[in-house]
């Protein structure tokens, strides 16, 4: 997993939670000539698998709660998560409705948060450059996790000592695997 | 003739940015039948308008739709006002015409950009929503939102828009004309273009006004429906409003229909701001709200009916909402059935579908 791959031209998967559109086309507008994020290598992809950041906009209901846990759970490692609006923060003005649950951390976690409504283009960007840093984080202690064990252990794993680079790019594991993964490595 | 499969398209899908969800039945590659199901994007808005009064309600209201968040705006207050018997200040009729015509042009041009997009035409849909922005910094400079102004309240207008920056709007948008030209050219002479758009998804005069279709829809399949016609909101009748009407009812004459509907739109502001008068712009209101009232407003989308009825204090009894996109899935159904796998993105936005209204 190289550096450049991940913190210089994240793609990003939308999807509309409950908004009213006005952040939906807010996230669009970024994308146009006007803010043109797309000149830092930031794409809108329609697949999740393709995503590194996903950005939710409008509250979660019953019916659309298992929509965004699956895009989420779709998306490779490391992944951040931007709500995007008020709604998507906390509820905001429909935080009353009955059909409402409440802003998206009530489904799945979130890295960056975008108040505003609509939320302003400019805010819809710092928040992604803001999650990029979380991103980096995240694939930073990815690879200390495979890394650490691999370089102590290295001679005894096969795989490994046949092609070592093999351990720096390994398939895509959630978090949880590669910490029960780094475990194994250690007994 | 192969088996029938059903393909499901959305809830989160590339070409919209909405939870629309369709079930396909396929027979091949043909679309045999259609199974809309919506409810991803439902809140309960008009329960929630029970529990604010009629003030605070028409913020509600405004986020409906973040695309024609105006018109919400205005089509509430204008049954609040008639639920109170109020008449509000000619210079404020004005204004909302300015502003909603305003919204028809931003809205117009987002959808052809989507359209755009549906078909594959990457930079054309970069071309129309750089032409957005324009008319998005008109509104930021007039209202103070790029996308919800909440500017419009039971009474008239929050505040007023100075003839200074009314004649600046003109100026900006006939500036503006040359460009959505260059774009709706392409629209309208590019081959690849017609070859997408003509003879899709047709919806002949009978089949329109047997399922209701609204808007842009309707007037697409030659039926001169448009309420602005009506004149019961705004200043139309004094700017000599005629609808636009395409006879083709495929594609194409819709996306024609909507062309023409973007032009008209700057020339009946240019009209608005010639003729508009000086004076107050809100009056005074009764504190409670009695009675009801029912009305109909024209939007981007087409036909959209407001109902409000007051308790005998500040707050509604009921406010109910009916919106075009509603309206216009069972003339969507009917566009689907016989066609090509292929055409279902174009053909879904042909309606400009708005979930988010539809749902509320």
């Amino acid at each position: 997993m190289s550096k450049a791959y991940v913190t210089k031209s994240p793609w990003v998967v939308h999807y509309d939670g409950s908004s009213c559109n006005g952040c939906d086309i807010e996230v669009l507008a970024c994308l146009m000539p006007m803010y043109d994020v797309e000149r830092f290598g930031i794409i809108n992809c329609g697949n999740p698998k393709h995503a590194d950041v996903f950005l939710v906009t409008g509250t979660v209901n019953e019916q659309n709660k298992d929509v965004v846990k699956q895009i989420y759970e779709q998306m490779p490692e490391p992944k951040v998560v931007v709500a995007i609006g008020i709604c998507a923060c906390s509820g905001g003005i429909f935080k009353d409705c009955y059909n409402v649950l409440g802003g998206v951390d009530q489904v799945i976690p979130v890295d960056a948060y975008v108040p505003g409504c609509a939320a302003r283009p400019e805010a819809i960007i710092d928040a992604v450059v803001t999650g990029l840093g979380i991103l980096q984080a995240k694939r930073d202690a990815m690879v200390e996790a495979i890394d650490a064990p691999a370089a102590i252990e290295a001679p005894a794993a096969p795989a490994a000592a046949s092609a070592p680079s093999a351990v720096k790019y390994p398939p895509i594991f959630t978090m949880a695997e590669i910490k029960v993964n780094a475990e194994l490595y250690k007994k | 003739m192969g088996k029938r499969t059903i393909v499901p398209f959305g809830p989160q899908h590339p070409v919209l940015p909405e939870p629309l969800h369709l079930d396909l039945v396929l027979e091949d590659e043909t679309v045999v039948d259609v199974i809309p199901s919506i409810g991803y994007i439902h809140r309960g808005l008009e329960k929630l308008c029970e529990t604010k009064d009629y003030n605070q309600m028409v913020y509600v209201i405004e986020r409906i739709c973040g695309i024609c968040s105006f018109g919400h705006g205005w089509g509430a207050s204008a049954a609040i006002e008639g639920a109170m018997g109020v008449e509000i200040p000619e210079r404020a009729e004005y204004l909302r015409t300015i502003l909603h015509e305003l919204s028809r042009v931003h809205s117009h041009l987002l959808w052809l950009g989507l359209m755009a997009d549906a078909f594959g035409f990457e930079s054309l849909f970069n071309h129309c929503w750089r032409v957005r922005e324009t008319v998005l910094d008109l509104f930021e400079k007039n209202t103070g939102g790029r996308v919800i102004f909440s500017i419009c309240k039971p009474g008239g207008m929050r505040k007023d828009i100075s003839n200074e920056n009314l004649k600046e709007m003109v100026e900006v948008l006939n500036g503006l004309k040359a460009e959505i030209k260059e774009i709706t050219d392409v629209f309208i002479n590019d081959a690849s273009v017609k070859n997408r758009m003509t003879g899709v998804g047709v919806l002949t005069k009978e089949e329109a006004v047997e399922l209701c279709a609204v808007g842009p829809t309707v007037r697409g399949s030659g039926v001169a429906q448009d309420l602005r016609l009506a004149g019961d909101h705004g200043v139309y009748h004094e700017l000599g409003f005629e609808p636009v009407v395409e006879e083709a009812g495929d594609c194409m004459a819709r996306t024609i229909v909507r062309i023409r509907e973007l032009l008209q739109s700057i020339e009946l502001i240019e009209k608005a701001v010639a003729k508009i008068p000086d004076g107050p712009v809100d009056c005074k209101v009764p504190k409670t709200v009695d009675g009801e009232f029912a009305t109909r407003l024209e939007q981007p989308r087409g036909e959209a009916f407001y109902y409000a009825k007051g308790a005998g204090s500040k707050f509604l009894k009921r406010m109910r909402v009916r919106t075009p996109t509603n309206i216009n899935i069972p003339a969507l159904v009917k566009m689907l059935g016989g066609s090509d796998l292929a055409d279902v993105p174009i053909l879904a936005l042909t309606i400009d579908p708005c979930i988010s209204c539809t749902e509320r």
